[in-house]
């Protein structure tokens, strides 16, 4: 090392904790606060007792702790029953996902395509212009998809967003590539399969994020499409409960005055059932947060 | 290869499309689009002149999304400066991990604890100011319309600024690291170095946000508004996703709230077209 790099080095050094420095951290870090302290604030009333949300002793910390709250939840077969569903309509969709976003974003990136322009305007037309709620909705109705599972996974199953993340990707490896696998003697699914996937692995695992956070979180679709109480995705249940709640609390605003205990012992359980509900994303994120910055950062370049 | 991902176009995208047409009948769900009778533009000026909710929710749909966009649009543009400017890389990791942990979670779930947080008497907000003193009775943040849209609009905030900053910090790490040098040699300081670097080296990221943001103004998504209004606060939660659910689905009046989405499609289509045609005329690149 030369004594120029290891002199600038020292300086890096002396210089990192500035005033200006300080001042930035603790703007951010009011940020992050406000990021962190609501989850605090659910965690810490999901185990506290009734009486002591009742008498406001809970801020960010539980009082008088207890984990009824949660036994309540893990004994309920019909909260479990629909986690599980969750997983399931989760994992289907984004296996059906990925599929269609490879089989549309692959081929449009080969100029040898004919009526290349044609499909990639029937893509991209459908980012500014749809249907519309009803008539999609009457769709649905039609196709005999209604108070079906098939309702949450097919009608959003290909997001054109996503496919264009993944155009963008496979525009970057060389034509060669496949030129070489044709020489071989391969037809363009086994190009495909074997020489591009291989290689596209860490935008896969990009896009495959974001189709099953997107469907883990949506309630939309099953708010319009499923009535079936065995049917009902993890989000639809916790709103059903979360409303319930709130119709106390509106009431006690409205006009009856104190709080009645029945509204602070489905406080309590509420704030569990929404710990429940984002503890499986709590636990994958911090492994596949980086995956999602890279999506974010090639989809805003082609944007 | 393309015969799914088209079909899947065709079917769930296409043909929807073609549904507008009953926004032109008097539809009739059994006799289906080609028995039901047409009626041209009735059902337009039924919307019109008839649904007291309708510029209700019009209105509200502008307003909440302009709110959204003057109170929004700057806070990632700033995190993602001021983010850049911290040079430990720990601290600048670990707070962005956690700014954008907001976007990851569905609005129920943030529905949930908005509605905890702020609830008019057991909510932590509203404690926390009595017994510090800053206020002497609760603050109706939920119960109240016009503070029930200020609320809205800072969960909006709060959930995407997170996101915001990753796309403004990707574009600051493109620019090119001389620009700085030489500022720094000219004399400049570091606002100055922002002023004149930083921010004419994202603009065109800014200009393509500001374009699709623009173009947004008249789509509102359907969870948020959903989840967060009450019946306390109906005229000012009321947006055109929840009134045309309640006309169209709840109330099945399907051919009255198709009108409203095509009308919505279409004002939305134009309102993004002179964006972009605007950004050109600024001499940016646009979106297509």
């Amino acid at each position: 090392m030369t004594t120029q790099t290891a002199h600038v080095a020292k300086e890096k050094h002396v210089h990192i904790w500035t005033w200006q420095q300080v001042v930035l951290v603790l703007i951010i870090f009011i940020f992050v606060l406000s990021c962190v302290l609501p989850f605090l604030n659910v965690i810490a009333i999901s185990f506290s007792s009734n009486s002591a949300i009742l008498r406001g002793a809970v801020s960010f910390w539980p009082s008088e702790f207890s984990t009824a709250a949660y036994s309540l939840i893990f004994s309920d077969k019909s909260m479990i029953r629909s986690l599980v569903y969750t997983i399931e309509i989760t994992v289907i969709y984004t296996a059906i996902s990925m599929v269609l976003t490879i089989l549309m974003a692959y081929p449009l990136t080969k100029k040898r395509l004919h009526g290349i322009k044609f499909f990639n305007f029937l893509a991209v037309f459908t980012m500014y212009f749809s249907g519309g709620t009803i008539p999609i909705y009457l769709n649905i109705k039609d196709l005999g998809l209604m108070n079906t599972a098939w309702s949450l996974i097919l009608p959003a199953a290909l997001s054109t967003y996503n496919m264009i993340i993944m155009k963008s990707f496979f525009a970057t490896l060389p034509d060669e590539l496949e030129e070489a696998a044709i020489i071989d003697g391969a037809n363009d699914f086994q190009v495909l399969l074997r020489v591009y996937l291989p290689l596209s692995l860490a935008s896969i695992a990009t896009i495959t994020l974001f189709y099953a956070v997107s469907k883990w979180n949506s309630f939309q679709d099953a708010k319009y499409y499923i009535t079936s109480r065995d049917l009902q995705p993890l989000q639809l249940k916790l709103y059903n409960i979360i409303k319930g709640s709130q119709a106390v609390d509106v009431a006690s605003v409205e006009g009856a005055g104190s709080q009645s205990l029945s509204s602070s012992v489905s406080e309590s359980i509420e704030s569990a059932t929404i710990i429940f509900a984002t503890l499986p994303i709590l636990i994958v994120y911090p492994f596949v947060q980086r995956y999602f910055v890279a999506g974010v950062t090639i989809g805003a370049v082609k944007g | 290869m393309l015969v799914l991902p088209v079909a899947f176009y065709l079917i769930f995208c296409y043909k929807p499309m073609a549904g507008v047409v009953i926004a032109f009948q008097k539809y009739n769900l059994f006799k289906g689009i080609f028995g039901s009778k047409w009626v041209g533009l009735d059902n337009f000026k039924f919307v019109i002149e008839k649904m007291r909710d309708f510029p209700i929710a019009l209105y509200n749909t502008l307003l909440l999304n302009m709110m959204g966009l003057i109170a929004g649009f700057p806070v990632p543009i700033i995190l993602a400066i001021m983010l850049n400017e911290i040079r430990s890389t720990k601290a600048k990791r670990l707070s962005q991990t956690l700014l954008y942990l907001p976007h990851f979670l569905s609005w129920v779930i943030i529905g949930g604890m908005v509605l905890q947080i702020f609830a008019p008497t057991t909510g932590v907000i509203n404690q926390l100011l009595l017994s510090w003193g800053v206020i002497d009775k609760n603050i109706p943040f939920l119960t109240d319309g016009i503070h029930w849209q200020i609320t809205y609009t800072l969960v909006g905030v709060w959930q995407s600024m997170g996101w915001g900053t990753i796309l403004y910090l990707s574009a600051i790490t493109g620019i090119n690291m001389e620009l700085f040098e030489a500022a720094k040699i000219d004399g400049a300081n570091k606002l100055q170095q922002v002023w004149h670097v930083t921010l004419p080296g994202i603009r065109g990221t800014i200009v393509v946000l500001l374009i699709l943001n623009v173009g947004q103004m008249m789509n509102i998504g359907f969870d948020r508004p959903y989840i967060m209004g009450n019946p306390l606060v109906q005229d000012y939660c009321d947006v055109l996703s929840t009134f045309v659910y309640r006309a169209g689905i709840t109330n099945a009046k399907f051919e009255r709230a198709t009108a409203i989405g095509l009308f919505q499609s279409v004002v939305g289509l134009i309102m993004i077209s002179l964006a972009n045609l605007a950004a050109k005329r600024m001499g940016e690149q646009g979106i297509w």
